[in-house]
């Protein structure tokens, strides 16, 4: 790393930072604390709601309750009724008066209680907000946050369980974030409040309670992480492997086990899934020359495809030594019966399975 | 007393005549500075008291509400023979016959108050700010639309004006959001939030004036009811056709939509209520639109053009008014006629402009999808049509 002389100590830490931030590699900074997800969700809400006045947060139960998920825990107490406003079972309608608060400057971070309940509201996420900046030449931004758990949780069968990656990437004027670790949620949710453009949160409701093992810099009050940056969370030689949100610890589990067979595979997180960070899938695998996408949402035009797309259609073509593939959720509705629930979402062992067989392993 | 004796002899001629006689005026140079009118009287909804039926119109303001209606329904007639020619493209739904109702509207806001309505928007694009010449360049898709020829007839936008919105009722539950930001910031100010008598059904209204009344949003619910939801008449539309009954807990007024006055003193009542921290207010003004819903439709195979003549002769919100100023000596037919041709003038020159001003250039195709672009490549129709993002617009909310 060549960083260039500071002034002071303190340059040269702010340097280090940015560079930490801006590259996205995986570093071996000291870890000073353990933080959940939702623990990350919770302070970066309440420290951009303490840094700006302008920001709100609505949404079912996220007042009074704390949060169907606690994500919101606390943050009533704090800052009363005018800026945690539990709203009616009426996402349409809240949706629709969140975007209007912010067409008219305020900055509302928007709950939905699962991002299945969207699809009652999706008009306002794509129509109202997603559009309006272009369809205004560049007048009226939209500077709004929505967000909640997205994907299959345990048990909630086919009506709760859908992914919507595929959907809310699929439409420009919208930004689109997939946080994975507890640095993901942080970094990823304060840069989304401060954004003035419409962000999708897609956040995972298994992960909530999951401990990461985070640095000093993640639990400072102005720990931002770009949006549209992937991170490479292991790097590898053997294969790339693709993922966002918790199918990044599937394909973690996959590389631990691929390990112990000599097999090192290049896990990337992609923390974004619009802008959709190519390149740095691009630079693995023209180490690698193999890709697999794993995600847990339905195969048919899903992210997977994109990705693979984008691979095939360009120079990417030419450094792949086996066709690129994809490993996702079954295309079927989610059961709710324990075993076929666990064999409708891919695992560690069938990241494995495809690998074994691109690389021609037994 | 004399006052009184005034007033008495006025009556007694009002109800003689059509024409509304005035009761309190002086002269000047043979014209008066003002004359006072009754409106029709106005159907209350859980209200004690309503809008004040009697209305004083000074000259100034009748001269500026008749060049503002006349200006609509000329550019409106403009539009309508631009899009017969194929120059305008697409939708394109015309306000003639409505202009009572944002004139009227517009003369009681405030200079910060906000108004947020659905796609029939040229009349209000125009009353808050935008002149005929960014209204029509719009339609016509030129760099001189006031959204550069990028958002077209239901996509036009100034200060405190929300558009123009194409999808039927989102304004509902936006208009309520603006409302809620209006408070949020500590201003009085209010939202007019309109809608026709088709979206009147939708839920997300009832979802927005639910939560309106719960949290005192400052938001004014305005139905435009012209009688028809595209082809479908309000009877057959509508369970309950009382629109201003429709908000249940939330208090009504019916309005004569095509008195621009009414709409004056109805608008500031509503105002005065919303702004006064008393929660949301529903309108409905009753007007009627002569075309059909948008240019694609003749507008007569589900309704009579023996229906049509008829409001346009006995119900015509600019010939109305202009009988009103002749008749009070508030203007003379002359005065009169010289707006008129000033008007015709400003729009000819307008639809001239339309005509001729140039589209933006294609490098503005992949301009301002967002105010923060963080990849600035776009992806075009092709894998090897990699375009850049650009941004040109203010981002008012940055």
């Amino acid at each position: 790393m060549a960083a260039p002389i500071a002034k002071s100590n303190l340059v040269m830490l702010k340097n280090a930072f940015k560079y930490v931030g801006l590259r996205g590699i995986s570093t071996s900074r000291p870890a000073s604390a353990q933080l959940t997800v939702r623990d990350a969700l919770n302070s970066a809400i309440d420290e951009e709601m303490e840094r700006d006045e302008r920001v709100f947060i609505l949404g079912e139960e996220v007042a009074q309750y704390d949060g169907a998920y606690k994500i919101s825990r606390g943050l009533w107490k704090k800052y009363g009724d005018k800026r945690v406003i539990d709203t009616p079972i009426t996402e349409m309608g809240f949706a629709g008066i969140a975007t209007g608060a912010a067409m008219a400057g305020l900055r509302p971070i928007c709950e939905f209680m699962t991002w299945n309940f969207s699809m009652q509201a999706i008009d306002h996420v794509i129509n109202s907000a997603a559009k309006t900046f272009y369809m205004s030449a560049g007048m009226v931004n939209v500077p709004i946050v929505f967000r909640g758990p997205n994907g299959a949780a345990a048990g909630v069968a086919a009506q709760h369980s859908q992914c919507f990656g595929a959907w809310y990437s699929h439409c420009p004027g919208l930004k689109v974030i997939a946080p994975y670790s507890a640095e993901d949620a942080k970094g990823l949710l304060k840069a989304a409040i401060r954004d003035p453009d419409p962000v999708v949160c897609l956040e995972n409701e298994i992960m909530y309670g999951t401990a990461f093992d985070v640095s000093d810099e993640v639990l400072s009050k102005d720990f931002i992480l770009p949006i549209g940056k992937a991170k490479i969370e292991r790097a590898g030689k053997h294969i790339t492997l693709v993922a966002f949100s918790r199918a990044v610890a599937t394909c973690l589990d996959a590389a631990k086990e691929l390990s112990t067979i000599g097999i090192e595979a290049e896990v990337i997180n992609l923390r974004s899934l619009r802008p959709l960070d190519f390149d740095t899938v691009m630079e693995s695998v023209k180490k690698t020359n193999h890709l697999v996408s794993v995600e847990h949402g339905w195969p048919q035009s899903g992210v997977g495809a994109e990705i693979v797309s984008r691979m095939v259609e360009g120079p990417g073509f030419y450094h792949l030594d086996a066709p690129p593939v994809r490993v996702t959720g079954a295309d079927i509705p989610m059961p709710y019966a324990k075993t076929l629930e666990d064999h409708s979402l891919p695992q560690g062992k069938d990241v494995v399975r495809v690998v074994k067989k691109l690389l021609n392993v037994q | 007393m004399f006052s009184v004796t005034l007033r008495c002899l006025g009556r007694q001629v009002h109800q003689q005549n059509k024409s509304l006689a005035p009761l309190f005026t002086y002269s000047k140079n043979g014209l008066n500075t003002e004359a006072t009118f009754d409106t029709k009287p106005f159907k209350l909804h859980k209200l004690e008291e309503g809008p004040a039926t009697t209305v004083t119109l000074s000259r100034q303001d009748a001269l500026k509400y008749y060049k503002d209606m006349q200006m609509i329904r000329r550019m409106e007639t403009a539009a309508g023979n631009l899009y017969k020619e194929k120059i305008i493209r697409g939708f394109c739904h015309l306000y003639s016959g409505q202009e009572a109702c944002c004139v009227g509207m517009r003369a009681s806001m405030r200079s910060y108050d906000a108004v947020i309505t659905a796609y029939r928007a040229h009349g209000w694009t125009y009353i808050m700010g935008v002149d005929a010449v960014g209204v029509l360049a719009e339609l016509t898709g030129r760099s001189t639309g006031c959204a550069r020829g990028k958002g077209g007839s239901m996509h036009m936008y100034v200060k405190n004006f929300y558009g123009g919105n194409g999808i039927v009722g989102a304004q509902q539950p936006l208009g309520a959001g603006i409302a809620l930001a209006l408070k949020y910031q500590g201003t009085d100010g209010v939202c007019l939030t309109l809608y026709g008598d088709g979206a009147a059904n939708q839920g997300q209204l009832y979802e927005a004036m639910n939560m309106a009344q719960l949290w005192k949003l400052p938001v004014i619910f305005i139905c435009e009811n012209n009688g028809y939801g595209m082809g479908t008449s309000v009877d057959r539309a509508s369970a309950s056709t009382a629109y201003y009954t429709r908000g249940d807990y939330v208090p009504g007024i019916w309005v004569d939509g095509m008195d621009v006055l009414a709409v004056r003193e109805a608008t500031r009542f509503a105002i005065d209520h919303c702004a006064t921290g008393k929660g949301p207010m529903v309108m409905e003004v009753v007007t009627y639109r002569y075309s059909g819903h948008s240019m694609s439709d003749p507008g007569t195979s589900y309704r009579s053009r023996d229906e049509i003549q008829e409001v346009r002769q006995t119900r015509d919100p600019i010939t109305g008014f202009r009988e009103r100023m002749l008749s009070t000596d508030l203007a003379t037919a002359d005065e009169l006629k010289d707006i008129d041709q000033n008007v015709r003038q400003v729009i000819d020159d307008a639809v001239k402009r339309a005509k001729s001003d140039k589209e933006i250039g294609l490098d503005e195709l992949t301009a301002d999808i967002m105010s923060n672009p963080i990849d600035t490549r776009v992806r075009g129709v092709t894998a090897f049509d990699t375009l850049t993002h650009k941004r040109i617009g203010p981002a008012v909310n940055s």
